[in-house]
């Protein structure tokens, strides 16, 4: 459990240009994503030292905010995806039709999980997700590094805290909400969808 | 006890919801100026950071926080006021914070992070044991913040002595009054120092304005 390492990014850093500069990826991949699992690591080695409750009770706060970083980050490369690539447009499936019924079209959801995660109050994610009590899809912004927990299930998220696009867009989050939806991976989205309603 | 984080703004009129009529405008919150030019905290803080920070992130919290008091308002149940709570918390508090913040930075070529000695250096040493055991202490705690929001240098009215706090997001210090802001959103130090939280962190102290804060320190301990 305690063997996580960085996920290599499935495209080149400058491969989202111009929608999430390579600037953005590197330091996003290397730095940030990279000190939640080194920090996660040394809670989890803390954790399993941790006699008495109330010592993981202590930790509980690090391997939340480190594990969802760690977590949170992983799918989020996973659901982006160079622009004009095949995977970037959302095609007729399961997901678009999830879509249509859920959101009425592909630019409603667009701008409903866009306003959702520009008002994301401090830092924190918008999320896609499938719900699998009610089998529709939802939006849903979560603080932080809180990570997306049953009954719903992950489809596409946005990471809306700073370091994710001030570099290139400053304060200006609802010009890379609108920018990054070029470079969303819908082929992964979809492939969770299908995961998620498998009746198991 | 609470006046320094009342007077940072011009307090609106009061105003009842449920059978109140129509209010009269409220008086508008407004950014205040910054104490010195954009870039007078160079090298420590950038120019172009200190022009987003107050004419873009200082404004929106305004912005939203007359937006917000307006329709206060005109709310006419417990249900609405209730709903327009995260909006006041988050934009007043961010008006509140950020008034604190411009205050007590000071352009290194006129006192900033120079300590004056006197009651305020002296109860540092006190409750730190040394001024540096306070930055320390200050930065470590503001570093180890999960997310956006703030490290404090506050006055415990209960303890009669300094502490340090952090608060979330744009949460404003209400335990403790202010004495030290720092802001650790990543909007207040990205640009320059990227993900590199602790070289922002020693860098500010060269332009924390300690006259500020005894003067706020001294009307605490009244």
């Amino acid at each position: 459990m305690s063997d996580y390492t960085l996920p290599t990014l499935p495209y080149a850093y400058n491969a989202l240009e111009p929608y999430i500069s390579e600037e953005i990826m590197t330091i996003h991949h290397t730095k940030h994503h990279q000190a939640y699992i080194n920090a996660l690591k040394t809670a989890e080695a803390s954790y399993a030292q941790a006699a008495a409750p109330k010592e993981r009770i202590a930790l509980q706060a690090a391997i939340k905010f480190n594990g969802g970083g760690h977590i949170n980050h992983s799918l989020f490369w996973k659901n982006l995806a160079p622009a004009n690539s095949d995977a970037a447009k959302l095609k007729a499936g399961p997901l678009q039709d999830a879509i249509n019924r859920d959101f009425g079209s592909l630019d409603n959801l667009k701008a409903e999980l866009n306003a959702s995660s520009a008002a994301v109050q401090g830092s924190g994610w918008g999320w896609l997700v499938y719900n699998k009590k009610t089998g529709k899809t939802e939006i849903l912004t979560l603080p932080n590094q809180d990570p997306v927990l049953p009954p719903y299930v992950p489809l596409i998220g946005i990471d809306v805290w700073e370091h994710a696009y001030y570099l290139q867009y400053k304060n200006v989050r609802p010009d890379y909400l609108k920018a990054i939806w070029n470079v969303i991976n819908f082929e992964e989205a979809e492939k969770r969808l299908v995961e998620a309603s498998k009746v198991c | 006890m609470f006046a320094l984080a009342r007077n940072a703004l011009r307090a609106p009129a009061r105003r009842a919801f449920a059978n109140a009529p129509a209010a009269a405008a409220a008086s508008l919150h407004t950014l205040p100026d910054l104490p010195y030019a954009y870039n007078a905290l160079e090298p420590y803080i950038s120019e172009e950071i200190m022009k987003l920070h107050h004419s873009k992130h200082h404004q929106t919290y305004v912005n939203g926080l007359n937006a917000a008091e307006e329709s206060y308002a005109k709310a006419t149940s417990v249900k609405e006021v209730i709903a327009l709570q995260a909006a006041i918390k988050f934009n007043g508090g961010g008006h509140i914070n950020h008034s604190l913040f411009w205050k007590n930075l000071a352009p290194n070529a006129e006192g900033g992070g120079q300590i004056p000695e006197g009651a305020f250096k002296n109860a540092l040493e006190r409750d730190f044991g040394s001024v540096e055991n306070f930055k320390k202490e200050l930065n470590t705690q503001t570093a180890a913040v999960q997310g956006s929001g703030w490290g404090w240098l506050g006055y415990s009215p209960k303890s009669k002595k300094l502490e340090i706090v952090t608060t979330a997001n744009q949460d404003p210090l209400i335990t403790h009054i202010p004495i030290i802001g720092i802001d650790i959103w990543e909007h207040a130090f990205y640009l320059q120092y990227k993900n590199v939280k602790p070289d922002y962190l020693n860098a500010i102290w060269n332009v924390i304005n300690f006259k500020e804060a005894a003067k706020r320190f001294e009307d605490a301990a009244k």
